[in-house]
């Protein structure tokens, strides 16, 4: 029976002791325990929020760089093609350009080549002439000894002048 | 489903909390049970080779000193007003008593373990059975006189170190806390923090709701005088040894404070389910008495739920140390030994369980109280 009776001292000193630790520890040790872990939790739960923006950003500038870089490959592609019709179209000028002169080169080089060939043909007609005249000469002071054989070369001359 | 995971998760929190720290602390009280083993025997050997030196110790007749397990136990399970070091060596504590005539403070040393009478200012007193009674005029104690023992017994002394303990505890950790603000916790407070935290998730939040913050200084300072009182008591040498979570008067304390706390803080709704229940007017006869008696019942068993287990566990590490005693030969020491191994490490997590559950169904008996909506 005395296991469970409770002794008047022992009652009075947990009651003044408890309340002593209580109030001690409430002012000294919950306080700033309690005050840091939360303060701790909240920054934790801060960073996190941070790191999870943080990360929305960093998709939202990949979306973006993705995007700038389509865009520039396009533009790029863009100028290329340009460029690309830009030379074409330069080629084909040149080209017209090269077969126009060239035509007109080769027609200016057929006019000096006939021209040439009048020149020359005139000039080979001047020295046939010349040479024939020689021949002639030199025929005529052989054969004219001979009375029937000039009367015969003269009139050979004449078939031959006739069909030329 | 999440309900049940979160509380799998939770068990096993614990259950893993648990088990570090018996580890740890197993250690230490494996070697305290085998130190405790080697010393006794050596105890009554000394007491028996001095009750032969002495002769004249004869006047409490000492001749053949029989064991008796039950005054032993019982001895050791009450309070006293020595507190027993080693051999027959014992720190005598102060006895403050509160006489007809006044306050009276003198050294239970005087009393030269219940031989002598002490003549004191107002009154002789004498040590009878561990009390202090006051003895009349003619040599006899007079059982009229009311004296109120204030004393410092082994009980409040033990209560004394443990807050000593505490205080160097958590005023050191709180120190730690306000040096490395932000930081993560090291040493000392790392092995704290996960209890206080699970006083706080586990047993303030999900009982009391949003109004927690308020309740923790009460729940966690309970938490840890209990805890450490227990610890303490498992201890078998100065300056643990002393049953203090195993008396009634400290229980009765303890749950004196819950109730106080809950009934203080109980709202409206509180008040009016015990005195205008939901149920038919002709059965308010029945139903306040039985919720003016829930209100005392439920702190209550608080105060035997403690007190029982832990005198339990004290009573059977004794019965079992008595064991090598009642048998009188080593041979038993081994077996016993082994026992209360066990048992030390069963009452270490009993320590915690009890703290535990004064601490949850304290916050469960306050969150009742401060329900908001029915």
């Amino acid at each position: 029976m005395e296991l469970v009776t409770p002794s008047i001292g022992l009652v009075f000193w947990t009651s003044l002791a408890f309340i002593c630790l209580l109030i001690l520890l409430r002012k000294f040790a919950w306080k700033p325990i309690l005050g840091a872990i939360h303060e701790r939790e909240q920054s934790i739960d801060e960073a996190l929020n941070k790191a999870e923006l943080a990360k929305q950003e960093m998709a939202r500038l990949t979306s973006q760089n993705q995007d700038l870089m389509q865009q520039a490959r396009a533009e790029r592609d863009e100028i290329l093609k340009e460029a690309k019709t830009l030379k074409d179209g330069i080629l084909n000028e040149a080209k017209k350009q090269a077969q126009v002169e060239g035509a007109k080169l080769i027609e200016k080089a057929k006019i000096e080549i006939e021209n040439q060939k009048k020149a020359a043909l005139a000039e080979v007609k001047d020295q046939v002439s010349t040479l024939s005249l020689e021949i002639a000469e030199r025929v005529l002071r052989t054969q004219l000894d001979d009375k029937t054989k000039q009367e015969a070369l003269v009139a050979n001359l004449l078939k031959d002048v006739e069909l030329n | 489903m999440d309900c049940n995971q979160v509380l799998v998760s939770k068990v096993k929190k614990v259950i893993v909390v648990f088990t570090l720290l018996i580890a740890f602390l197993s250690i230490k009280i494996d070697t305290f049970a085998q130190a405790d083993s080697a010393v006794v025997p050596v105890d009554s050997a000394v007491a028996k080779t001095a009750e032969a030196v002495s002769g004249e110790h004869g006047t409490v007749e000492h001749g053949e000193e029989k064991f008796e397990p039950t005054k032993v136990i019982m001895e050791h399970i009450a309070d006293s007003h020595m507190w027993h070091l080693w051999g027959h060596t014992s720190l005598p504590l102060p006895v403050i008593l509160y006489t007809n005539g006044g306050l009276e403070v003198f050294s239970s040393g005087n009393f030269h373990h219940g031989e002598q009478d002490y003549v004191g200012k107002y009154n002789t007193y004498r040590l009878e059975e561990d009390h202090i009674k006051v003895v009349g005029a003619d040599g006899k104690i007079d059982e009229e006189a009311s004296v109120l023992d204030f004393s410092i017994t082994k009980n409040v002394a033990a209560m004394f170190v443990a807050i000593a303990v505490i205080l160097i505890v958590f005023i050191s950790v709180a120190g730690a806390y306000k040096k490395r603000v932000g930081k993560a916790p090291k040493g000392l407070q790392s092995f704290i923090e996960p209890i206080v935290i699970f006083v706080r998730d586990d047993i303030a939040k999900p009982n009391i709701g949003h109004k927690y913050a308020k309740f923790m200084p009460y729940l966690l300072t309970t938490f840890f005088f209990i805890l450490f009182n227990n610890l303490f008591g498992l201890i078998p040498i100065f300056p643990g040894g002393a049953n203090v979570t195993g008396n009634i008067a400290l229980t009765f304390v303890m749950a004196l404070g819950t109730l106080i706390i809950v009934n203080i803080n109980g709202n409206k709704y509180y008040w009016k389910h015990i005195f205008k229940p939901d149920v038919p007017l002709w059965l308010y006869p029945i139903m306040i008495p039985v919720e003016l008696i829930g209100i005392i019942s439920k702190p209550f068993a608080l105060m035997v739920r403690l007190f029982a287990n832990i005198t339990a566990g004290h009573i059977i590490v004794l019965s079992l140390i008595s064991l090598i005693f009642i048998f009188e030969t080593l041979a038993i020491a081994p077996v016993s030994v082994a026992f209360v191994l066990f048992m030390d490490v069963l009452e270490l997590l009993v320590a915690f369980l009890q703290a535990f559950i004064f601490t949850l169904l304290t916050a469960l008996f306050i969150g009742m109280a401060v329900e908001e909506h029915h």
